[in-house]
């Protein structure tokens, strides 16, 4: 009879102690969320701060993600312009349009006759009346060229191509800028990274002095528990948890930050999508990229309470 | 229970609290650790308690050698031994039902169970009702009382106490010795630092006597050649 007993035991004695365990836990999370509510103005400042810091890295990331957007947006920029010889007829060209559709590397081409530039150009320059002195239509045919393949190094070798047919007299393409673009925004991205580190570190910092201040006007009671017989984990686990909602609500806030200033900018950014023909509009956080500023909150704060906890904790020596 | 064999005790700054003591207190007896302030009462509890570690010596507790206990093990030591501090030492933010239910909160007993043995305690020191008050809502007597209530809770085979009645008058001091008295009735080894001698001899209470660092009566001598420590 004692042996069934004693076997059964242990499980469920290890199970109540998991049970137990989960419990402190859960007791010790909710703990912390109440000390940190009872000062709410002290643990507004701290989780402000954080959001402030961690808003400027998430700011910057959103950045370059807009950026990849515009360049992305911007299909034409790769268009190669090739203006044909005077003397080539819109039949001709529209000849030498069919042909170089043809080509696997070419996407589309587009025909603008001469009387239909001379309409743009009027229209759009200003200089209506003078052209219209001219008597003659001086602009060839033209044709857009739309590369297969976007990026600037196979536009400019489509262009050198099209710059050595016989019926052409110029073929021009702008792709330096989106070069440029593209070199600033790497710089942007390298700035990011090194951002995110340092404001992390900083946050680390923050979270750190704010337990340590906490570790020391509770200095009182964690003296008495110690000599009551709470191991170093037991005395921890508040200030950890502590760390984590601060670190937490500070993600959050940096969301939020971050959304408002979204908020404030789309109307403006609307407004020069709209001058550039552009359905170009501002991308906000994604929610993926909302719960991992979030996480990186609560594990900076974590980390944190951590380092001040296991510094200062140990200064209490009983 | 408590044996301490050649202890010195130097403070930094060279004065010795402790100067080759020998102490033995068996399981389940009761002692009063007397003598003037300076004499060393509050030093041999902070050793038994592993406040303090001794310079030289050797103090064993329940079997176990001190010295051998490391750092880590400290908290898990400690909660055997219920310890009872002259100026109480409770939470003053946490009510009387918290502060008693600390040392099993810190054991990681069960919420019914922690309920059921807080009450029991609380219910043993004549508190009962008063679980829901804080420390500051209470007499200076009832606050000892619930010192002692979290001393027993998570009942440890060892409490030692450190001026357990020094802020009391006669009467309470009185009623809070015979509280200790019930536990050791009961089998707990019990060690009370106390100058208070007019309520020893009414408890008729076995006494240590210290002096600078010695104990000068009251020792018993332990089977193996035990020498009685007088001033030298």
């Amino acid at each position: 009879m004692p042996a069934p007993r004693s076997a059964s035991r242990p499980p469920a004695h290890r199970a109540g102690r998991v049970r137990g365990y989960f419990t402190r836990h859960a007791q010790n999370l909710v703990g912390a969320l109440g000390r940190l509510y009872d000062q709410p103005l002290a643990s507004l400042m701290t989780v402000a701060v954080i959001g402030i810091a961690l808003a400027l890295p998430a700011s910057l990331y959103l950045l370059v993600v807009n950026g990849r957007a515009l360049t992305g947006s911007l299909d034409s920029a790769a268009d190669v312009s090739v203006y044909l010889r005077r003397e080539i007829s819109p039949a001709t060209a529209e000849a030498l349009a069919g042909r170089l559709r043809e080509r696997a590397d070419i996407a589309q081409v587009r025909i603008i006759d001469p009387e239909e530039a001379l309409a743009d150009f009027q229209r759009l320059s200003g200089f209506g009346a003078a052209l219209d002195a001219l008597g003659e239509n001086p602009l060839p045919v033209t044709l857009v060229v739309r590369p297969a393949h976007r990026q600037p190094a196979a536009a400019a070798a489509l262009a050198g191509e099209l710059q050595d047919l016989p019926e052409t007299e110029l073929a021009q393409i702008d792709t330096e800028w989106i070069t440029r673009l593209d070199a600033l925004l790497d710089i942007v991205r390298r700035a990011v990274a090194l951002a995110t580190a340092i404001l992390a570190l900083g946050v680390v910092i923050i979270v750190g002095n704010t337990i340590r201040l906490d570790i020391q006007n509770r200095r009182a009671e964690i003296e008495i528990i110690k000599l009551i017989g709470a191991s170093d984990g037991f005395i921890r686990r508040p200030f950890l948890y502590s760390g984590f909602w601060y670190g937490l609500a500070g993600g959050l806030f940096a969301a939020l930050l971050v959304d408002a200033a979204l908020w404030t900018l789309s109307g403006a950014v609307g407004n020069v999508a709209g001058l550039y023909d552009s359905t170009f509009a501002l991308q906000g956080l994604s929610a993926g990229t909302v719960l991992a500023l979030i996480g990186l909150g609560a594990l900076l704060g974590w980390l944190g309470s951590w380092i001040a906890a296991a510094r200062h904790m140990r200064r209490i020596e009983l | 229970m408590i044996r301490l064999q050649n202890v010195v005790k130097r403070y930094p700054g060279g004065r010795d609290a402790l100067s080759n003591l020998n102490m033995h207190l068996a399981t389940g007896d009761m002692a009063f650790l007397t003598g003037p302030s300076g004499a060393g009462k509050s030093t041999i509890l902070k050793l038994i308690g592993l406040i303090e570690r001794p310079t030289r010596g050797q103090v064993v507790i329940g079997g176990e050698a001190t010295s051998r206990i490391s750092r880590r093990r400290i908290p898990a030591f400690r909660r055997r031994i219920g310890m009872v501090f002259q100026d109480h030492k409770l939470l003053a933010d946490r009510s009387v039902f918290d502060n008693v239910a600390l040392p099993l909160v810190i054991a990681g007993v069960g919420h019914r169970e922690t309920a059921r043995r807080v009450r029991a305690a609380v219910d043993q020191v004549g508190l009962s009702g008063k679980e829901k008050m804080l420390p500051a809502m209470l007499s200076t007597g009832e606050q000892q009382r619930v010192g002692i209530a979290r001393a027993v809770v998570a009942t440890p085979p060892l409490l030692i106490a450190d001026e357990p009645t020094g802020n009391l008058d006669p009467e309470l001091s009185f009623e809070i010795m015979r509280l200790f008295k019930r536990f050791n009735e009961v089998g707990v080894t019990v060690l009370i630092a106390s100058h208070d001698l007019a309520l020893i001899e009414r408890l008729r209470g076995r006494r240590i006597s210290l002096r600078e660092g010695h104990v000068v009566a009251g020792y018993e001598p332990a089977a193996a050649g035990g020498r009685h420590a007088g001033p030298t």
